[in-house]
């Protein structure tokens, strides 16, 4: 059998690397249209935003050891489902008997006049240039709060930038945090000295200036938008395989074309534990889980995808977890944790928990929403007045 | 080389499996406690990317990195899969007279 895997991101790569752990000895080649080994994304928007590169996942010795065929540097431009091959931008193609599509996303841009001058933050180059306009005193606007937003908001807040965050909605995380949290994480950007601007609409840019809907102006040394990601599905759809807010693959991960699966941040799945309810996670940890099932899909495995879903965020010296789907609740309990830190945990109609997030340091917080993942994922109904009770052990709920 | 027992609390400040961090002459080590009251110690930080491993999930004999969810027998040091693969050094760590003893090298 061959499998070709188009993307080296974190879930192109755990394909790869969980198929030949699994005893695959076919064929494997993976597709990766930058041209250098394949690296972490999340350490792009804070440490390795300052100095050094993003961490490498894997390097040519490990592909060596593994048998695969990296290909960097090198885009896939078609796939041919009816031939079973995928197109290649050198002018070669590769045949395929399974294939995964790890496209992942990129960058929203805004349809405003002089937008293209704007910065936005996906790979390692683009967070070479902006590591450039990173000077003490520098003036950043970033356009959107949201988790890049923020995290960039923090760590040019180090390098001694002044930041201004616009965002739309009327509070900060508004896609991902309920406010319980969000209004933490808000105030403890203000304490830093991080002009933020709630409900704030942009109505064009200029090289040197942001302007705003309510016609004020905010002068910019550089702009960055952190808006969102969009699924890069363009391969997918013009194969003519089907779309539902990203490629739309069944709980064993399988597209519609049953001889090619999708993962990772450009993939929608329906979730088991969440009455079927399709989602796409932009998340490291669900590239990982979902590469690391493709490949026991790949491999005959019968079970679903039902990994929890998983976030975190790192701001300051603060962390933010979020285990599961807040909105499939419809009750929030708060769990005070001292030191600003909290927990919040939604429960579904049923008492059933579906999500606990949590704002802290990482000591604070994070065994906690392990705990509650591992509950979620039992289909717990713990007590909602022990979870409000910072004495009550989640770990004795298990 | 010399053998060094240095004190390191008092063996009730670590909960039943659990886990709490300490640091020595720069050097952050994790110690564990099982729930059967056995003690054992590794170095602090995660092998992947240099997280503090005393903020994970003990389960049983497993200590789980708290961002990224590597895991480690920590009664061995092993990595038990991706994306660790390089093991924990371990430390031996015995209780006298209720106070922790670990020994550095």
């Amino acid at each position: 059998m061959r499998v070709v895997v188009i993307g080296a991101g974190e879930a192109g790569v755990r394909v790869c690397v969980a198929l030949r752990e699994q005893g695959f000895d076919g064929e494997l080649a993976l597709i990766g249209e930058e041209r250098r080994l394949p690296y972490e994304r999340p350490p792009l928007s804070k440490g390795a935003l300052l100095a050094g590169d993003a961490p490498v996942i894997a390097d040519a010795r490990r592909f060596a050891d593994l048998g695969v065929d990296f290909l960097s540097g090198v885009a896939a431009t078609a796939i041919d489902r009816a031939t079973r091959r995928v197109n290649l931008s050198d002018g070669g193609s590769r045949a395929y008997d399974k294939l995964v599509i790890a496209t992942g996303a990129r960058p929203r841009r805004l349809d405003l006049s002089g937008a293209d001058s704007c910065l936005t933050l996906r790979t390692q180059e683009d967070m070479l240039v902006l590591r450039e306009r990173l000077r003490e005193g520098a003036r950043a606007v970033i356009v959107g709060a949201g988790f890049i937003g923020l995290e960039l908001a923090a760590t040019m807040r180090a390098q001694g930038c002044a930041v201004t965050v616009v965002e739309a909605a009327g509070h900060v995380l508004q896609r991902a945090t309920p406010p319980d949290i969000s209004a933490l994480v808000e105030a403890r950007h203000r304490a830093e000295g991080v002009d933020i601007l709630l409900g704030a609409g942009v109505a064009g840019f200029e090289s040197a200036c942001v302007h705003l809907t309510d016609g004020s102006r905010l002068r910019a040394d550089f702009i960055l938008l952190g808006v969102g990601a969009v699924p890069e599905v363009t391969l997918a759809r013009d194969a003519g395989l089907a779309l539902d807010n990203g490629i739309a693959v069944d709980s064993r991960l399988i597209t519609s074309d049953s001889d090619i699966l999708a993962v990772g941040d450009c993939a929608s799945f329906p979730h088991p534990l969440f009455g079927g309810r399709r989602l796409r996670l932009e998340a490291w940890r669900n590239a990982f889980d979902q590469g690391v099932f493709a490949a026991r899909s790949l491999m005959g495995a019968q079970d679903l995808y039902q990994a929890i879903p998983w976030f975190w965020s790192d701001q300051y010296d603060r962390c933010l977890q979020i285990a599961g789907v807040p909105e499939a609740g419809v009750r929030t309990i708060l769990r005070e944790l001292g030191e600003g830190a909290r927990l919040l945990f939604h429960l579904a109609n049923d008492g059933r928990l579906v999500a606990v997030g949590g704002w802290g340091a990482l000591g604070q917080i994070a065994k906690e929403v392990r705990i509650g993942e591992m509950l979620i994922a039992r289909g717990a109904t713990p007590d909602p007045e022990a979870l409000a009770s910072p004495s009550a052990k989640l770990k004795g709920m298990l | 080389m010399t053998e060094t027992w240095i004190d390191a609390g008092a063996a009730d400040d670590v909960d039943s499996e659990d886990v709490m961090r300490f640091d020595h002459a720069g050097r952050t080590y994790a110690l564990y406690r099982t729930d059967d009251d056995r003690y054992f110690a590794t170095d602090g930080l995660c092998t992947h990317e240099q997280v503090h491993l005393a903020d994970g999930l003990v389960m049983g004999t497993i200590i789980e990195c708290p961002k990224h969810n590597g895991r480690f027998d920590f009664t061995t040091g092993a990595a038990k899969g991706a994306p660790v693969c390089v093991n924990l050094a371990t430390y031996p760590l015995r209780v006298e007279g209720g106070r922790l003893k670990l020994r550095v090298s």
